[in-house]
């Protein structure tokens, strides 16, 4: 009881420092206002993602006509375009952390806690795979089933918990020899509730800034993905897919790329900050 | 050191027939055929197709042969570029990506050492907060927005460089593609560095070397240097296997005729012997380098070497 106590108090100490950061509070707000656009403005904004228009092919952005950010080769709006694009890339980028999140913690804190031949073995099989590159199970996948937005869930969240489990383990292993870990095996508790009371609530701090790192990540390998034509396909649009539309129309209508790269460079910032603001907040050694 | 690097390799080998042997089952258990789209064809002349495709006989033995030819270097005829075997399409394909990763790495290495190296010295002044913010830039910006507002900016507009193509490797037509191929590896490398550097800059040993009273040049150079790279050549070893996986979006957007565009062209052509040769041959790469990364980790790092002999 005393173990929760004390790491209630931590936590709230984590939680000032955290409010102190400027970087880390005002890509918060941001990060907030961007999710929330994409949610909101494609379902009320007055063209609809898929409103073609022959009158006004690859306008450029301008107040008056209400294509803030412009149109594309179809005459659709760009502006509701790129946030429902955010939409989708944040929503892969969130999905496919928790994948990860699921398995890799899983994995980790089983391998970590059991020991011995168990953990060489499941380790063993962590390094296998964290030699071989994302593109490679993706492009495998896409020959096999054909492009699939799908794939890209299996494909990313078959590669990216290998991290994760090597972090929850490391964690695992030293938690495992704590006092209180000893006491509630005397007192007879069970390894799986050990695990779920005492291990996972210990290992979260590393855990939640490295899902801070792990979500821009998978927003930027889906883009990758996108782009290739590999990832989500039209009519759905993501981030990615409209920068690669745009980069082939960058010299008539470079606004095409501009809009949807600024949007996902800002996302990249803010949760970079975030997630180094959570690490000196979890962490005060580290500075 | 023998018996390590023979530890590593039992665990290589085996890795890349998993592989192989995992891809090959996966491509023949996949729903539809690769001449599903070639319409109306008589049942005669698509049987004669499949037989000449070896795709009539049963998966264990089209198993057997496809790994008896694959250890002799041959992949079969691609199934989309008709008069190429996959075994010239890789051949023409990997001097173009390895010429193009490599000068990346060196291009990244150089920069972002020399960055990295710099910022750590100034730490905290107005240098140090510029590299780190363009480095973190770099990390924000993949190489699919860079590369196509370099070819904007110096191709288009100036005109100063080739917009796209091969060229048989003209040192113009590099520019640019190993450019945006190293900016984001620049960052992590500068990071990386300035974080190695720090961390010993501040030890006992580097302390000791000041009381002794020696110049800050010889100090930097002879005592911090060489263990700050350590960090660096832990990134490296994955960094160079990923070479040629690495260049696969630059050779999309600059049209260069380099495995990684095969390789995306395989997937969307559902190329199943493009695909399963240019699986082998990163893997084996791949494999290599991670196993020649390790050679040298353990070389340079003395207590990774001394854990080795015990």
């Amino acid at each position: 009881m005393t173990a929760t106590a004390g790491s209630a108090s931590l936590w709230r100490k984590a939680g000032r420092r955290f409010a102190r950061n400027r970087a880390a509070m005002a890509s918060v707000v941001v990060l907030a206002l961007i999710t929330l656009a994409s949610i909101i403005v494609p379902i009320t904004w007055h063209f609809g993602i898929e409103d073609a228009s022959w009158e006004s092919i690859l306008t450029p952005p301008s107040l008056a006509d209400g294509h803030w950010f412009g149109t594309d080769a179809n005459g659709r709006d760009l502006f509701v375009r790129t946030l429902y694009g955010g939409r989708i890339s944040l929503a892969i980028g969130v999905l496919t952390t928790i994948v990860a999140l699921a398995i890799g913690v899983t994995w980790g804190a089983v391998a970590g806690f059991t020991g011995g031949r168990v953990d060489g073995l499941m380790m063993r099989f962590v390094d296998v795979l964290y030699s071989l590159p994302l593109i490679f199970f993706i492009i495998i996948l896409v020959t096999v089933f054909g492009r699939n937005i799908f794939l890209v869930f299996v494909g990313i969240g078959a590669v990216e918990w290998l991290t994760m489990s090597r972090i929850v383990r490391g964690q695992t292993l030293s938690v495992k020899t704590r006092e209180f870990v000893d006491a509630a095996v005397a007192i007879g508790v069970s390894r799986g509730a050990i695990l779920a009371r005492h291990v996972v609530p210990n290992v979260l701090g590393p855990v939640i800034v490295y899902v801070t790192l792990l979500i821009p990540t998978n927003i930027i390998v889906e883009s990758y993905l996108s782009f290739l034509g590999l990832g989500v396909q039209e009519p759905l649009t993501s981030w990615g897919l409209l920068i690669s539309q745009g980069a082939g129309q960058l010299e008539q209508a470079p606004w095409l790329l501009a809009f949807p790269a600024a949007f996902l460079a800002v996302t990249m910032f803010c949760f970079n900050f975030i997630g180094d603001g959570l690490r000196d907040a979890l962490d005060p050694r580290d500075r | 050191m023998l018996s390590y690097t023979l530890r590593r390799l039992a665990i290589a080998v085996p890795t890349l027939f998993i592989i192989v042997t995992a891809a090959f089952f996966l491509m023949r258990a996949a729903p539809g055929g690769p001449f599903d789209a070639e319409a109306d064809l008589e049942p005669e002349v698509l049987a004669n197709i499949r037989a000449a495709y070896e795709l009539d006989l049963p998966p264990v033995e089209q198993y057997r042969n496809f790994l008896g030819r694959a250890f002799r270097g041959d992949f079969g005829p691609s199934l989309v570029y008709k008069d190429f075997s996959v075994t010239e399409l890789i051949a023409i394909g990997l001097p173009v990506s390895i010429t193009l990763g490599l000068a990346a790495k060196l291009l990244a290495l150089l920069l972002g050492g020399l960055a990295g190296i710099v910022a750590a010295l100034r730490q905290n002044t107005l240098v140090d907060h510029t590299v780190m913010a363009v480095a973190m830039t770099g990390i924000a910006l993949p190489a699919f927005v860079t590369a196509p507002v370099l070819a904007l900016i110096f191709g288009l507009w100036l005109q100063w460089l080739p917009v796209a193509g091969w060229n048989d490797g003209a040192l113009a037509n590099l520019v640019l593609p190993v450019v945006a191929l190293a900016l984001p590896q620049v960052a992590v490398i500068a990071r990386l560095m300035r974080g190695g550097m720090l961390e010993v800059l501040r030890s006992n040993f580097v302390r000791t070397a000041r009381s002794r009273g020696l110049r800050e040049r010889t100090i930097v150079w002879r005592h911090v240097l060489p263990s700050a790279v350590v960090p660096l050549v832990g990134y490296l070893g994955p960094a160079l296997a990923a070479v040629m996986t690495g260049s696969l979006v630059v050779e999309v957007i600059f049209n260069l005729p380099g495995v990684g565009r095969y390789f995306v062209q395989g997937a969307l052509n559902r190329d199943y012997p493009l695909v399963m040769g240019i699986v082998i041959i990163y893997a084996s790469f791949i494999l290599l380098f991670n196993l020649l990364a390790d050679l040298v980790y353990a070389l340079l790092d003395p207590r990774v070497r001394k854990g080795l002999e015990s």
